[in-house]
């Protein structure tokens, strides 16, 4: 069974979405870097769980409710990037510096 | 159908129940008896108390499907202290969020349910519902620090928090999955026993994992380097909101630590012992000099409460250090938590009602409150000076069990952390002390701030009054936390 390149695409996702989340600056974009970070998780379980084979399905168990929670937190995120962008007519990460240090 | 123990989830059953009930009332209500729902919420969470003592009382524990929700002496100490944090914080904000002309009736079901989340993390034995149950107890947090919705301060404050949480969700995620991929488990005693049996506890994967963990839970505690959102959103949340913060975030992430690396992880010591003494040394030393130069309160506690996680951190490495030092580390951690949660909600108390009587929390303006104010000036010097481990104070004793249990441990890298943690202590005393010392040597301002609250100051001063209480009772009579403490290092098997 392949295993290799499900985990290789699984940490080249991840990466991606971690270079997004520092580099990026508008703030949906920085969401769904965070989105790519949870699907390459996913991958990764489900790939696993392919080569395990629990009784339980463990792997797809918790992809399932990393898929719910995912969604859960963008809504979230998206209701405090509206709130934002109302106030301030930008959603740019870089321009949130009221308080430093 | 798996079998459902009633007793067993009383807690949680009681304070969703109350979360619907805020829900549903706060519609029908008219805007001038908004605080009704407080008032619900409070007893929701003071009944909930009940099935925790009872289940303590009777010494049993349970455990449920398949052993993924275990009710044990250490989840009933933790669901007791978050139960107590929570009916502290509702008392501090009733006050604050009746002034404050926003949505009354969200913000408890809010807080309810961050409270749910969290009294079921410390009942989780197995990742899946660890995640949830995590995620339960920061995603209203989010929402909550930008409860002022015009404020772009508490905005500012939200958006950091939330960027914060989901990096650090998604660090942890990927951390368990490879876990998952290395052990073929999910449940914290599968893990343990396929390391043990695949004879894998050296594996650089595994290594990578257990970091990856860690990094996660070191942004919940605000660990540094993981702790740089911390300042910022204490400062931008309503303060009752950071009370509940400091507190609540920092405890969900305490206690998933201690049950995923004590149940889960115990064997892995040589990558997570060298990396906690890291994380402890350097949050220690970095946010105390930091807070040295603070001149705002809440930025000041901001940083106290990322220096705290230090210390909190301290016994854990010591634990990895000692070979049989696990009990005695996890005993120190949980005596540590319970012990700074009521100091620190203290503290916040005091921070609240002297900010909305001088209408400033730049330590400068805070001078001379001793005089006008002799309660707060009091309640001030006792929270802060706690907080910093002046005896007979509760904060010594806390202090007093973290020294102890990385002492136990032989060789030079325990002493070494002993001494950091010993040179912080002093360097933390000089800036509580500094608060303390502007509210009662300085002059007060040639204009005293009026006592201008109009809403009801009740419910504050009960919540000063109950920590001030616990604060001097637990400083004199230590066996009371040690109690707590004993009970919940049971957990380690």
């Amino acid at each position: 069974m392949i295993l290799n390149q499900f985990l290789i695409l699984a940490a080249l996702l991840f990466c991606m979405g971690i270079y997004g989340l520092l580099v990026r600056r508008n703030a949906v974009m920085v969401l769904l870097s965070v989105e790519l970070m949870l699907a390459a998780v996913n991958i990764n379980l489900v790939a696993l769980e392919a080569f395990w084979q629990t009784a339980e399905a463990l792997g797809q168990i918790l992809a399932v409710f990393i898929i719910t929670i995912a969604a859960a937190e963008v809504g979230i995120g998206l209701a405090i990037i509206l709130l934002i962008f109302r106030n301030r007519r930008s959603a740019n990460v870089d321009e949130l510096n009221l308080m430093r240090w | 159908m798996p079998r459902i123990d009633w007793l067993a989830i009383a807690p949680e059953v009681v304070v969703a129940t109350a979360l619907l009930v805020v829900l549903a009332v706060d519609l029908f209500l008219p805007r001038e008896r908004k605080y009704y729902v407080a008032a619900l919420a409070v007893v929701g969470t003071t009944l909930a108390m009940v099935p925790v003592i009872l289940m303590a009382v009777s010494g049993d524990s349970y455990s449920m499907f398949d052993g993924s929700y275990v009710v044990d002496d250490f989840a009933l100490v933790l669901k007791g202290v978050f139960l107590v944090a929570g009916y502290l914080v509702l008392l501090i904000s009733v006050s604050y969020i009746e002034s404050d002309r926003y949505y009354q009736g969200e913000y408890y079901l809010l807080l309810l349910s961050s409270l749910l989340g969290s009294m079921v993390l410390t009942s989780a034995r197995d990742l899946v519902v660890l995640f949830v149950a995590l995620e339960l107890t920061t995603g209203p947090l989010f929402l909550l620090a930008g409860w002022r919705k015009g404020d772009l301060r508490s905005n500012e404050a939200s958006l950091k928090f939330f960027i914060i949480g989901v990096l650090s969700t998604g660090l942890m995620l990927y951390g368990m999955s490879l876990l998952f991929g290395l052990t073929g488990e999910l449940s914290f005693e599968g893990i343990r026993e396929a390391i043990s049996s695949a004879g894998i506890a050296s594996e650089p994967v595994l290594g990578l994992a257990v970091l990856l963990i860690l990094v996660g839970f070191g942004f919940k505690v605000s660990a540094v380097p993981f702790h740089f959102w911390a300042p910022d959103t204490y400062q931008g949340s309503p303060p009752p909101v950071t009370a509940y913060l400091s507190v609540s975030s920092k405890l969900a992430g305490f206690v998933a630590m201690l049950a995923v690396i004590y149940l889960a992880l115990p064997a892995v010591t040589d990558f997570w012992g060298p990396a906690l003494w890291m994380m402890a040394a350097v949050s220690m030393t970095v946010a105390n000099l930091s807070a040295l130069r603070q001149s705002h309160l809440i930025r000041l506690l901001a940083y106290s409460s990322v220096a705290q996680a230090g210390f909190m951190l301290v016994p854990f490495a010591g634990g990895a250090i000692a070979p049989d030092g696990l009990s005695e580390g996890l005993g120190a951690t949980v005596i540590y938590l319970v012990i700074y949660a009521v100091m620190n909600l203290g503290a916040f108390a005091v921070v609240i009602a002297g900010g909305r009587r001088i209408g400033s929390y730049e330590i400068a303006d805070w001078r001379g409150l001793g005089s006008y104010s002799p309660r707060q000036g009091v309640m001030l010097a006792v929270f802060f000076l706690s907080l910093a481990g002046l005896p007979p104070l509760a904060g010594w004793f806390a202090k007093f069990v973290m020294f102890r249990a990385v002492l136990i441990s032989t060789g030079p890298a325990g002493v070494w952390l002993a001494v950091i943690a010993a040179v912080n202590a002093v360097v933390a005393f000089y800036y509580y002390a500094r608060v303390v010392k502007s509210a009662w040597f300085d002059p007060a301002p040639d204009e005293i701030p009026e006592d201008t609250e109009t809403g009801p100051t009740g419910p504050l001063s009960l919540a000063m009054g109950l920590a001030l209480v616990v604060v001097l009772v637990v400083g004199v009579f230590p066996g009371l936390a040690t109690f707590f403490g004993d009970a919940a290092a049971a957990l380690v098997p």
